[in-house]
């Protein structure tokens, strides 16, 4: 994945993209059971090398999640959650700030920053989350299928905010809109479930230019799964 | 009667409306547990009603200097029920304050993946059946084994640091500590199993979002977690001391049931449940009054908790959801 540039992951249900892309973190390693084979490098670096920490990868690399998931506290202490986290001790106002206008919600809440986070909407809470994920300016961001509980019209806000945050993040995203991925992602990855061996194994079908991934893509797979053939 | 929708469906349509037997057994069943919520109010008020009205000749006589008093002597009709508040008071608090942290440590444990999740039902269990251990059990449990253990360490404290109030005396034999003690142990099922429902009730994608954030496990529990389930906690609190407050048997085989006002946790005490259960088999028609009045007090005192508890939880929950502002 290139540096400010936006990957998405797509492919049916059960595939293993958001599970491939909470491996970026090390999100998985909070799943009992699961296991990791390979390598993950992160500024030449493998974060999944024994002496690596992965709470300190995740300080690094950012997360937002499918379901909008701020705090029970004030909008404020949400965003300034990470960091206090990373022992941020100067201009924790202004950072908080930046964060949220940089998620475009600042002036929806300058003036309620005492609220609830939970008492903003759906896409207000998710563009909240965004803005707690970029307070400690991580280097990359991953969304797992940020918009999949919203609606269209908070849906096209975060695009738009996506790319924004393209100029400063390296972002990935797991999408099942097609759409979503043509209108945002640089390069696609197109992933695939493999059932015929009885368990189910996920693969990665097809990585490429978003444009070229669906204006022509090499493998068949991937041509049925964008014409929409099978799902 | 109600308006027939029968002549606007398709004629193989098998829907038809609620039967009369349908109806009635609805109006029935809605009726029947009115009945029951009703008949639970009214046993409350008449309870109430039937003790005020016992106590109400001794509440004439004695009026504000029962609660201030600090004499009990039934020879010479003499009733105050001072020390037994403070005893009810400070006994409940200390216990709340052992078991509390306790409890709420057991449910951290129990609920935050630090142990296998079938280790985690057993340890479960065994915490809760503490709670059905019968209260004499735990009292004798406290004069033969508590008190006995105690009491060299207890009278070393009292020895070297007797000059801080909370160890003035020695520890004779029954006394404030070990009741407080034994009682912290009876409240900790209830507190542990009250807060491990609220903290196992914090969603998982909050969890997931500290993590995410990069927060260590404890900066999670202490920054996400525990805030996100305070209500429930504090509610498990409020539990653990209302049952503290009303404890009865452990507390007047261990308190030492005498009328004194002291911060030394060496000191015998007594409490109100204590005071009653002592005195009920004995006494007279003006004591029996009087112990309707102790009664009272008692009941007030554990009705206020509560009041106060349910109050604070319910603004603290509005306040979380971002109902109010």
């Amino acid at each position: 994945m290139e540096q400010g540039e936006i990957t998405a992951f797509i492919g049916p249900s059960g595939c293993g993209k958001s599970t491939a892309l909470r491996c970026l973190n090390r999100m998985n390693d909070l799943v009992r059971g699961f296991r990791f084979d390979g390598h993950v490098h992160f500024r030449g670096k493998d974060i999944y090398h024994r002496s690596v920490d992965p709470v300190a990868v995740r300080r690094y690399i950012g997360m937002v999640f499918q379901q909008p998931n701020p705090f029970a506290m004030s909008i404020y202490n949400n965003v300034a959650f990470g960091l206090r986290l990373n022992r941020v001790k100067d201009d924790i106002p202004e950072r908080v700030e930046r964060a949220l206008r940089g998620a475009a919600l600042w002036d929806e809440v300058k003036d309620k920053l005492k609220n609830s986070g939970l008492s903003l909407s759906g896409g207000q809470q998710q563009r909240l989350c965004i803005a707690r994920a970029i307070a400690t300016e991580p280097t990359v961001l991953l969304m797992d299928e940020p918009c999949s509980a919203l609606d269209p019209i908070a849906t096209r806000r975060i695009e738009e905010l996506m790319t924004e945050l393209k100029e400063k993040y390296t972002i990935a995203v797991v999408t099942h809109n097609l759409q979503q991925a043509q209108r945002v992602a640089d390069k696609t990855a197109f992933m695939y479930v493999d059932t015929t061996q009885g368990g189910r194994t996920g693969y990665l079908v097809e990585y490429e230019d978003t444009n070229r991934l669906f204006q022509d893509p090499k493998e068949e797979f991937t041509k049925q799964y964008i014409r929409g053939e099978f799902s | 009667m109600a308006i027939s929708l029968e002549g606007d469906v398709p004629s193989d349509s098998v829907a038809s409306p609620p039967s009369t037997f349908d109806i009635s057994w609805d109006r029935t069943f809605r009726g029947l547990t009115r009945f029951f919520s009703w008949m639970t109010i009214f046993l409350v008020l008449y309870i109430l009603y039937e003790i005020a009205g016992k106590a109400f000749p001794a509440v004439q006589e004695f009026g504000l200097s029962f609660v201030t008093g600090t004499t009990w002597d039934a020879n010479r009709g003499e009733f105050g029920v001072f020390p037994e508040i403070w005893g009810t008071l400070y006994s409940s608090l200390l216990a709340l304050a052992i078991g509390g942290f306790f409890g709420i440590s057991i449910a951290i444990f129990l609920t935050q993946d630090f142990l296998p999740p079938r280790l985690e039902l057993v340890f479960k269990n065994i915490v809760e059946l503490l709670a059905a251990i019968p209260s004499v059990v735990y009292g004798l449990w406290g004069i033969y084994v508590v008190i006995p253990a105690m009491r060299p360490t207890a009278n070393w404290v009292h020895e070297h640091l007797g000059w801080i109030p909370f160890f003035k005396t020695s520890l004779s034999g029954p006394g404030m500590l070990p009741a407080a003690l034994v009682l912290s142990i009876m409240v900790l099922p209830t507190i542990s199993a009250v807060s491990r429902d609220a903290l196992s009730s914090v969603p998982h994608k909050l969890k997931e979002a500290a993590f995410g954030l990069g927060a260590t496990r404890w900066e999670a529990i202490l920054g996400v977690i525990l805030p996100t389930s305070a209500t429930g906690i504090f509610g498990a609190l409020v539990l653990g001391f209302g049952r503290a407050l009303g404890e009865t048997m452990a507390l007047a085989m261990l308190v030492g049931n005498s009328n004194q006002v002291s911060l030394s946790l060496f000191s015998p005490a007594n409490t109100l449940a204590a005071l009653l259960a002592n005195n009920f088999p004995e006494a007279g028609q003006q004591e029996e009054g009087v112990l309707m009045y102790a009664a009272l007090i008692l009941m007030a005192i554990t009705l206020l908790v509560n009041l106060v508890g349910t109050a604070i939880m319910n603004r603290a929950s509005s306040h979380l959801s971002g109902e109010v502002k």
